[in-house]
This record gives structure tokens, sequence and C-alpha cells, in this order.
């Protein structure tokens, strides 16, 4: 086990986490294990390290393995560092037949990266994605809750232009989403 | 013009609010189902509507509402599968984003009639600006008193919560969702027990999809016998079609089941024609798990009967030479679409998607993504194709959940309608041209800007 004692929430995070557990019925509060990892992933710079892996356990009082294995499974949880913009490129067919290959093309020349990779800047790292439901709108790319549709390259350039010096990691949640029980 | 239920509503300015939702019409069902009907009341006219769901699977709503087990003081449970995530399909989206309410106002009705006190709408983490959207709905029904305790003085609790998922497709298989709601890996049950048996937290558990759960509303307001009316057959009522690809408009349309395939893709109300007015080539026409068909075999069966946007008639020649209806994600390829391609974009998804529990499914995608891939990259062979084959064959109905079949199926019906061009690709290697790209609005600048890094 990692030194989880190190990672502290901030109070609005640990008291929506333990909110969220009043979701469930009493003693069902693995259930809030999902929305938690997302909030502590936005917490911390975009990725699940071990120790705020254990930390979540600790809140949630579950085995950190049964954090670890979910973490794990589902692929918008980040094991590993992210640059502070996440850019992610649905390539699934719809995408794909209107023009999806050559908006990755175009960033990975742009921010000189593959797919995968993150700047050594540490400001963008590009992912591609499976259908994010929006095809009919396609090209498209997420980057946080954001979705960026009908892409074009120029509008591709707008979107690196736009990014370039956020301040903090883009994250798919802030303190609105989840309704206070 | 097509009658509209879900989405009549859709033109109104604000319609996502509760004021205005409320003040066109807005929760009449909740009013009617609580004050003058029974549960079994509810159900019955659902089953009268003939509403099958709407998901992708087409299994008869009232049908499967009547199986949910009731022993006493188990609670139950209604859980909306909003984690759509099979290709193309984006309805689901679309009625969330726009008509919140509809869904919320659905959940509270279908609930009533199940006699369930807590619900769950389960949407995929990538919607999570969706998801705030919802949180916002359920505060204000709570507020106007459609939720929480004794609603409408009528002495019925529920309580209605959004659980966000985090990337995964197979959290759309019902059993996997229910998994994954209770905090786990979604990895899909055996069945049985069937959720309406042992659900959520091993109670009695309906799973119904958004489209299916927000056509109840329609259902009760107008009686099951008025949504009967629409459609043909045991194809009841109206659907949302998600059209995308190669054709002029794409978006969400929801049409009376019965409208000709043809006039789905070609008429100004609904695709308007073909991008660039090319010639169609292929549609792909229930979402990414069901069969692709050729321009003529969609088009007509292979009787020559014009092919209707039903159940049925998308179905008719088996898997010969018919497809499904299933989640109703209407993909449309012109005829510059490599085949091929589009079919290697598919492999690679059941391959990222597959939960890995069962050997053909985690093996056997895999295996299928690196076939095509080596085809694509110009080193297949004729017996490549043949193996392909083989594997998709052993992958069907191996599997403990249908999403080895989902992955099988777009690979059989590939190679079933469009072989010869599996063997261009490997005798020719790489000789067919790579499908055209079209933007929407064919910036010249950015593909000069393009063109010259
Ligand atoms: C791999 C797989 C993915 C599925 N994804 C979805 C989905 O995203 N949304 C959905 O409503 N049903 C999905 N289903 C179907 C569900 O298992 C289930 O049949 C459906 O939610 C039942 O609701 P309905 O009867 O209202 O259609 C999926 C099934 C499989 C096998
Ligand atoms: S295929 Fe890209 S969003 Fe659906």
């Amino acid at each position: 086990m990692s030194d989880s004692n190190k990672i502290t929430f901030s109070p609005e995070s640990e008291a929506l986490i333990k909110n969220l557990v009043k979701r469930y019925p009493e003693g069902k509060h693995k259930s809030a294990l999902l929305p938690a990892l997302h909030i502590a992933q936005a917490e911390f710079n975009g990725w699940l390290s071990a120790p705020v892996m254990d930390k979540v356990a600790e809140l949630l009082n579950l085995q950190p393995i049964e954090v670890y294995e979910v973490a794990s499974f589902y692929s918008m949880y980040n094991l590993k560092p992210v640059g502070k913009c996440l850019i992610e490129v649905c390539r699934t067919s719809s995408c794909w037949l209107r023009g999806a290959e050559d908006v990755v093309k175009h960033i990975e020349k742009r921010l000189g990266i593959k797919d995968g990779e993150t700047t050594t800047d540490g400001k963008f790292t590009l992912k591609t994605v499976e259908c994010l439901g929006s095809c009919g709108t396609a090209p498209m790319l997420q980057i946080g809750q954001t979705f960026y549709e009908n892409l074009t390259l120029e509008k591709v350039d707008k979107i690196l232009e736009e990014w370039k010096d956020a301040g903090k990691h883009s994250s798919y949640l802030d303190e609105h989403t989840f309704r206070n029980i | 013009m097509g009658r509209k239920l879900l989405l009549e509503n859709d033109h109104i300015e604000g319609i996502h609010s509760y004021e205005v939702y409320r003040k066109n019409g807005g929760y009449k069902s909740v009013e009617k189902a609580l004050k003058s009907m029974t549960p079994e009341a509810v159900v019955e006219e659902v089953k009268k509507s003939g509403l099958r769901g709407r998901g992708g699977a087409g299994f008869p709503t009232g049908m499967k509402w009547s199986f949910l087990a009731k022993p006493e003081g188990v609670p139950r449970y209604l859980v909306c599968n909003a984690d759509e995530s099979e290709p193309g399909t984006f309805k689901d989206r679309y009625l969330m984003e726009r008509i919140p309410h509809l869904l919320v106002e659905g959940m509270i009705t279908s609930s009533y009639a199940l006699g369930a006190n807590t619900g769950y709408i389960y949407v995929r983490g990538e919607y999570f600006y969706i998801i705030k959207i919802l949180e916002q709905a359920i505060s204000e029904a709570y507020t106007n008193g459609w939720l929480g305790k004794n609603i409408l003085g009528t002495g019925y609790n529920l309580d209605l919560y959004v659980q966000c998922g985090a990337g995964a497709y197979i959290c759309g298989e019902e059993t996997a969702l229910l998994e994954s709601l209770e905090g786990k890996r979604g990895n899909p049950r055996i069945k049985p027990p069937f959720p309406a048996v042992k659900g959520l937290w091993e109670c009695p558990t309906v799973v119904n999809n958004v489209e299916t759960i927000a056509a109840v509303v329609p259902i009760v307001n107008d009686g099951g016998d008025a949504y009967a009316a629409i459609g043909i057959g045991k194809s009841t009522g109206t659907k949302l079609i998600s059209a995308s690809g190669h054709i002029k408009k794409p978006g969400v349309y929801e049409i009376e089941l019965g409208v000709s395939v043809e006039e789905f893709i070609y008429a100004d109300e609904y695709c308007g024609g073909i991008l660039n007015d090319k010639k169609l080539k292929a549609v792909v026409a229930g979402g990414s798990s069901v069969p692709i068909l050729p321009a003529d075999l969609i088009l007509k069966t292979a009787s020559g009967e014009k092919r209707l946007m039903t159940y049925e008639s998308l179905a008719d020649g088996g898997f010969a030479t018919g497809t499904m209806l299933g989640s109703g994600g209407f993909i449309v390829m012109d005829e510059s679409t490599s085949i091929v391609k589009n079919l290697h974009t598919f492999a690679r998804f059941y391959h990222h998607e597959s939960c890995g529990q069962c050997s053909p499914c985690r093996e056997g995608t895999g295996w299928m993504e690196k076939i095509l891939h080596k085809i694509l990259d110009g080193h297949g062979t004729l017996a490549d194709v043949d193996l392909l084959w083989d594997i998709q064959r052993k992958i069907e109905g191996n599997t403990i959940c249908p999403l080895g079949d989902a992955a099988a199926w777009p690979v059989a019906s590939a190679i079933r309608h469009f072989k010869s061009e599996f063997e261009a690709y490997v005798t020719n290697r790489k000789s067919i041209p790579d499908v055209k790209y079209y933007f929407h609005c064919n910036n010249l600048d950015a593909a000069a800007a393009y063109s010259s890094l």
C-alpha cells in the first residue's frame, strides 16, 4: 500500500463524496466509487495515482484492491499523468467517414506527438477514443466536459490555441455537476 | 409529416426548463397515473401500446414489466440505461439534452407502475455535461413536488438519482450496467437469474432504455391504443433514429415506424440524400452491431419489396439478406467508402470494449482487429479472409453476453456482402483508393494549411 496520508482532498470534495453515498441504501456505499474516482481525478491533476486511489478507498471504507480493479477497467480513468489538456478524438466509423483520421494527423503534426503521448511541456495529451455519441456532428473531439463538433482543421487550430495556456487540468466535472442531497 | 410523440415540443424555446416544459403539458402523465390509475392499469396501457425496448433488442416493454418479481418487503428498482455507446447512436443524448424533463417524467410514471420507490439513471461518463442537465431537472422536479415523499398527496414516494459511468461500452449491457452501478467492474452476469428477479443489489429490477421510458409518457397520456395505432404490425409507435455518415442532414429524427428506408435516406424531411449527390454504397441501419447491407438490399428486400423502417422489414431475409433495427443508429456510406476500413474501425472498437471475461470474445476480437489491420496494411492473404470468417463464427453464440455476437455480425456481413472488396485488398495490395474525407464546410484554407505542414 502506498502512502495515502500524504493525500488530502479539499473539504468540498470530501463532503461531496460523503454526500454521494446517500444516494444508495445503507451498506451499499461501494456504489459511490465511480463518481468518487471522477472527483478524485478532477482534483489531482487529471489522473489517479496509487496514493490517490488508496485515499478513495479509505474515504469509502473499501479495500484498495476494490478501487484499483475498478480504476483499471474504465477507460476514462487515467492511471498515468496526463497533460493539462487531454484531447480525446473519436475515431469510430461515423467520425472516420467524416474525416477523423485527418483530425488526428493534424493534431499529431501540430503538437509533435503521437496518439497516447503528452507534449514535453506537459500541456497536451492526445488520445483517440471510441464513439462518443456525437456521430451526427462528426468529426468530433472532447476536452473535459466539452464536445467540439463538426470539426474542420481550422477549428482544431482554434481549440489548440484556446487551450495552450490552460491553468488547470481539463476535467469532466465541476463543482455543480452533482446535486447535493 | 410524420407524427412526433417524443420530440413534438423540441422546437419550443426553453423546453429544457421546468416552467416551459410544464406549461406545455409536462408531468400530465404523472398526474393521470398517480391520481386516476392503478399501477397495474399503467402496465396494461404499456402492454396495449406494443412498445418495444428502444435500447436495441426490441423486447416488448409491457411484458418485461409484468415479469418483475414482487416479493413482500423487498425493494424494487427502475434503472434507466443511458449508457448509449453503440457506435452510430446519439438519440438518447439528444433527448436528455433537449427535453430532460421528459425522461424524469417517464421515470416517475414508470416507477409508479412498477412499484419502485427508487430509480437510477445510469449515464455514460463521457456525457458529464448531460449529467449536469439531468441533475438540474431532477432538482426542479423535487422542488415542484414531483419527486420525494407523498407525491401529489397520493402517498407514493420516489427518489431519483443519476449515476455516472466511466467509459465502457459493455456497461450498456443491462447486467454489466448493474454491476457498474454497484461500484464494480462492468462484467456481465450469467442469466438467469434475470434482473427482473435478481437485479440491482439482488433485488427485482427493470432496466429500460432512455427512449423506452420517455415513450411511456405519451402512452399514458393518450392511451396504449393510440400509440399502437401508429406504425405497422408489431412495430408500433415512433422511433428516434440517429442518422450519420455521408448524408446531407445528419441528426436525430423521430419517425413513425413504417417509413420506407428510401424515403428516410432521400427525403428532405429526413437525411436529405447522399452528401455531394454521390451514390449510396452501404448502410449500417441499427448501430455498429447490426449487419451492414449494400445499397440494393437496404432499399429493397431480397424478394423485391420496399424495405421499411420497422423491426420486421429490416430483419426480412434473416442475416443472409437482412439486418436489424437495433438502436436506430443509421450510418450511411457513399460509393467512395472502403468497407474493409470501416470494418476495421468496428473491429478495433469491439476489441477495445470487450470486458475480457469470455475467451472467444476477448481473444477473437483482438484477432479480428489484427487481421484487418494486416489486410489494410497490404500484407493480407486470401487465407486471412477465411480466417476472419472462421473467427467470427466461433465467437457468435459462445459468450456470456451478446457483445461477442455484436462483434461477429459486422465482420460476417461485410464479408458476406463485400467479399470481392476483401479479395481485391489482398490480391492487389492496397489498390483500392482510400475513402475521401468530407468536412461539413469544405474549408479550403484549412486544407491548404494542412497540406503545407
Ligand atoms: C454490448 C451491449 C451494449 C448495450 N448497450 C446498450 C446501451 O448503450 N443502451 C441501451 O439502452 N441498451 C443497451 N444494450 C441493451 C441492454 O442490455 C438492455 O437490453 C436494454 O437496456 C433494455 O432496455 P429496453 O428494453 O428499454 O431496450 C446493450 C446490450 C449489449 C449486449
Ligand atoms: S462515431 Fe464518433 S462520435 Fe460516434
